[in-house]
């Protein structure tokens, strides 16, 4: 373990020091592809670790995102509270889908959690009065930090940084934990943990909230970086990108799928310069990946053959 | 025939089961089956294949639901109480088709075990190495079933024999005060299953077992009292060497 | 509310109930079947309504159309199964995220044969306009939604009671292994489904295509109701398909009506409540 640290700080350290040599558009997109890899870290604790593959975590997303829209642009309120606001409210929005969906197993919690996920969406397209609907929330400004202002690219850039660099650090612990320990046992047995005395429901349950506020946190952040909130931040192809993130960088191994989002953000913005086609590529790679290289590629670079141990007196 | 009345008091028993029942659609697995386990006793439940040994196991953990019956541990009425709430007052299985965490190391597997009746279970901001008391019991039980070299292998790659040890470390693991074996030394070679029940006569006499299994030798070898079940039903129960010599048992099973 | 909004409103409802139930009940199929739910299965509801628009325009049938919508969707299932789902039989999050990565796929390759405006499918004149039932005024295309379904409905039902084929397929969604132990041909009769439920959403998507229009997005736009069908009918049972397509027809349509800014949403509790007391669905199986 000791390794994936260094290794995450070495990155952290990295990226802290070439930001702001970097021209302003890529830096931009560095700072897109960091507030992704949050939410994507969020969606890996949920079906890397705990084994349940949710196809609506773009609510959470979206309404950490509309939480600050409205508070931010209405009222004129501040970044704490507004991040404060959004995270309670998507942290609350999962505590209650958690209660339906986590009674589900499998089939029926991925029909569920993209079924709750269309309801925020369609939240978001018709209340009209409160979201705006399809025009989308615009004129989100800047925050400032006690004193600071973030508008400039680098400033943000480091606030972002720094926000997923403790969500990484949150996360990190969470899955080492003696709790991410249980995660990862009902992952790999239900049946056996609640043998061994487990109320296994109450830890996916938690897991689900937890992911849930991970999820609006980056949402937060989308918010103040795009200036705009609109339906489409939390439309369903949203889930979809985030579990290609999670699959692609390699799921249960949270630095994977922070590696995901960055090649998926950088590989929608490059491509969206040449062509339209980017949800024919997105699935091609998603049906690449499932093909080829299903344990994403943290997973497949992971992966060390150990002799099986059948020489032993057995 | 002696055994399944019941000696002393209901709150002095382990384990006692009565009229319980499953049924799945029109077949009846379970069939009012009556049990009274005394503490520290090790009763051996045998009988042909599809006799509804592990339907009965897994009515008597929790894992399934009875279709009628009453199923009392320790004094407490745990019939409709979850498997989760079976395992913390005491109750531990091990499984006849291996059912380990592939994944995870055996260490991790045991530390599952040890730390299940824990609040620890739920730390989520120091990591399961800060907990050096966690570790020394897993490492002990690991030691007890000789597994203690393994502890970073990771349970896919090893050894069925291996895999079957695991499996009753796990479920000693969280000190458990009854112990349901499911079929322990399934498919093991001879000296495989000579060494599992070397293991099994070392276990602490204190804890109540229940064991399935099909190796007859073993199974006599390392119970006291036998229940025979055929077609979901008891049809003898008593001490060892009663239930051998019961003409109805050596014509169903093992005069067959 | 009169007596009219009522009865026009859950007439509307029955018929949205019809053309979600030609949606449902493929899908509930190929659960039972196969045992995974198909993402795409909107695409192809959208991809049937494209295709039927082409045939009609091209040759001015709709019979035709809704033929050739069948036919070609049929055949695109047959071939997502063949080549690529087979290849992950067993791992059923596999070919669940595959589907997702199809369904991507489709919904770019129609924006890019079709454009980005909404058509309609022309129906012909003996199904459109309206006409008088009791002392209420029905659009004459409705009823012939529901007529369908219903016709859908009882042959899906004869097929599966009467039929051969249909007690290999009953087999197959009560134990796939026992049913190919006893010699049925599994894989076979999973591709048979698969083509047969893509068909059927082709079908409702020429027909919903008569009356809501194709246009880019209707395929994720109709999936939460095929879903929220089969969650509350139960996954793999056609009397689920049916009980779930006429409770979101009707709930959606009222909802709607009355309580506009609220739109799924009124799914969503009816959803939570049956789910709360049988988290299987009404008819469904684990």
């Amino acid at each position: 373990m000791g390794r994936r640290a260094l290794l995450a700080t070495v990155v952290i350290a990295a990226l802290a020091v070439t930001g702001p040599w970097l021209p302003a558009y890529p830096l931009t997109i560095l700072t897109q592809a960091l507030i992704w890899a949050i939410l994507a870290m969020s969606l890996d604790v949920l079906l890397g670790y705990t084994g349940l593959s949710s196809l609506g975590h773009a609510a959470y997303f979206g309404v950490g995102a509309y939480v600050v829209a409205v508070l931010a642009t209405e009222h004129q309120m501040g970044l704490l509270a507004c991040l404060a606001a959004g995270v309670a409210l998507a942290t609350a929005t999962a505590a209650v889908f958690g209660l339906l969906a986590i009674r589900a197993t499998g089939t029926y919690f991925l029909m569920i959690t993209l079924a709750l996920g269309m309801v925020i969406w369609g939240l978001a397209y018709r209340w009209v009065s409160l979201t705006k609907g399809d025009n989308g929330i615009a004129g989100i400004p800047r925050p400032t930090l006690l004193g600071l202002e973030l508008f400039a690219p680098v400033p943000f850039y480091y606030f972002c940084l720094a926000c997923a660099a403790l969500a990484w650090v949150v996360m990190g612990l969470l899955v080492i934990s003696p709790f991410g320990l249980g995660l990862r046992g009902i992952r790999g047995s239900e049946g056996r943990m609640q043998a061994l005395g487990y109320n296994v429901w109450l830890h996916k349950y938690i897991a689900f909230v937890l992911s849930g506020l991970f999820g609006g946190f980056s949402g937060t952040l989308w918010a103040y970086y795009n200036g705009l909130v609109s339906p489409n931040d939390l439309q369903l192809v949203t889930s979809v990108e985030a579990l290609l993130m999670v699959a692609l960088g390699g799921s249960g191994t949270l630095i994977g799928p922070a590696l995901g989002a960055g090649i998926i953000v950088f590989l929608k913005n490059f491509v969206s310069v040449y062509t339209k086609r980017w949800l024919l590529i997105l699935g091609g790679v998603y049906i690449g990946v499932i093909l080829f290289a299903p344990a994403g590629i943290v997973g497949t670079l992971r992966r060390s053959p150990s002799p099986p141990e059948a020489e032993r007196a057995g | 025939m002696r055994g399944s009345r019941v000696r002393g008091r209901l709150t002095d028993l382990a384990l006692h089961l009565d009229g319980v029942s499953r049924a799945f659609g029109g077949l009846q697995a379970v069939d009012g089956v009556a049990l009274a386990v005394h503490p520290g006793e090790r009763r051996a439940l045998i009988g042909p294949n599809g006799a509804g040994k592990t339907t009965l196991f897994n009515l008597i953990s929790g894992a399934l639901p009875p279709s009628s019956g009453r199923i009392v541990l320790f004094g407490r009425d745990v019939t409709s109480a979850p498997a989760h709430q079976r395992a913390a007052l005491g109750l531990a299985r091990t499984f006849q088709i291996t059912n380990l965490f592939p994944d995870l190391t055996v260490l991790e597997n045991c530390l599952l075990a040890v730390q299940a009746h824990s609040p620890v279970r739920f730390s989520m901001f120091r990591p399961v190495g800060g907990y050096p008391a966690l570790l020394e019991r897993a490492r002990t039980a690991l030691g007890r079933l000789e597994l203690g070299s393994l502890g970073d292998a990771v349970v896919r790659n090893l050894s069925h024999g291996e895999q079957r040890q695991l499996e009753i470390a796990l479920a000693l693991a969280g000190r458990p005060r009854v112990l349901l074996l499911d079929e322990p030394t399934a498919g093991l070679s001879p000296a495989e299953s000579r060494l599992m029940a070397g293991l099994l006569r070392r276990l602490d006499p204190a804890i109540t077992v229940l064991m399935i299994e099909h190796d007859m030798d073993i199974a006599l070898e390392l119970s006291d009292m036998v229940t025979v079940l055929h077609y979901g039903r008891v049809i003898a129960d008593g001490p060892r060497e009663q239930v051998k010599a019961d003409p109805q048992v050596r014509e169903i099973y093992l005069g067959a | 509310m009169s007596a009219e909004f009522w009865i026009a409103q859950s007439f509307n409802g029955l018929s949205y109930g019809a053309l979600l139930f030609l949606l449902a009940s493929g899908l509930s199929l190929i659960f039972g079947v196969m045992r995974i739910v198909n993402l795409a299965h909107g695409s192809y509801f959208m991809l049937g309504g494209y295709v039927g628009l082409t045939v009609a325009l091209r040759t001015e049938s709709f019979a035709l159309a809704c033929l050739a919508g069948a036919v070609a969707i049929g055949l695109v299932g047959m071939g997502m199964e063949r080549f690529f789902l087979r290849r992950l039989r067993g791992e059923t999050l596999g070919q669940v995220l595959m589907t997702i990565g199809f369904a991507l796929i489709f919904q770019d390759l129609a924006l890019l044969i079709w454009g980005g405006d909404p058509y309609r499918v022309p129906i012909p004149d003996i199904l459109s306009g309206t006409t008088r039932v009791g002392g209420a005024v029905f659009p004459v295309f409705r009823i012939f939604i529901v007529a369908v379904a219903v016709v859908v409905g009882l042959a899906l039902w004869l097929a599966m009671d009467r039929t051969r084929v249909g007690a290999m397929i009953r087999a197959a969604v009560d134990d796939a292994e026992m049913a190919q132990g006893v010699g049925i041909n599994v894989p076979r009769v999973s591709l048979a489904v698969f083509a047969l439920g893509a068909a059927l959403a082709a079908l409702g998507g020429v027909i919903g295509g008569g009356f809501l229009g194709v246009y880019p997005g209707a395929d994720f736009e109709v999936l939460p109701y095929a879903f929220v069908v089969v969650i509350v009918g139960g996954l793999g049972s056609l009397p689920g398909a049916v009980a779930g397509s006429l409770l979101v027809g009707l709930l959606d349509n009222f909802g709607k009506a009355l309580f506009p800014e609220l739109s799924y949403f009124t799914l969503f509790a009816p959803m939570a409540i049956i789910l709360a007391i049988r988290p299987t669905g009404l008819f469904g199986r684990a």
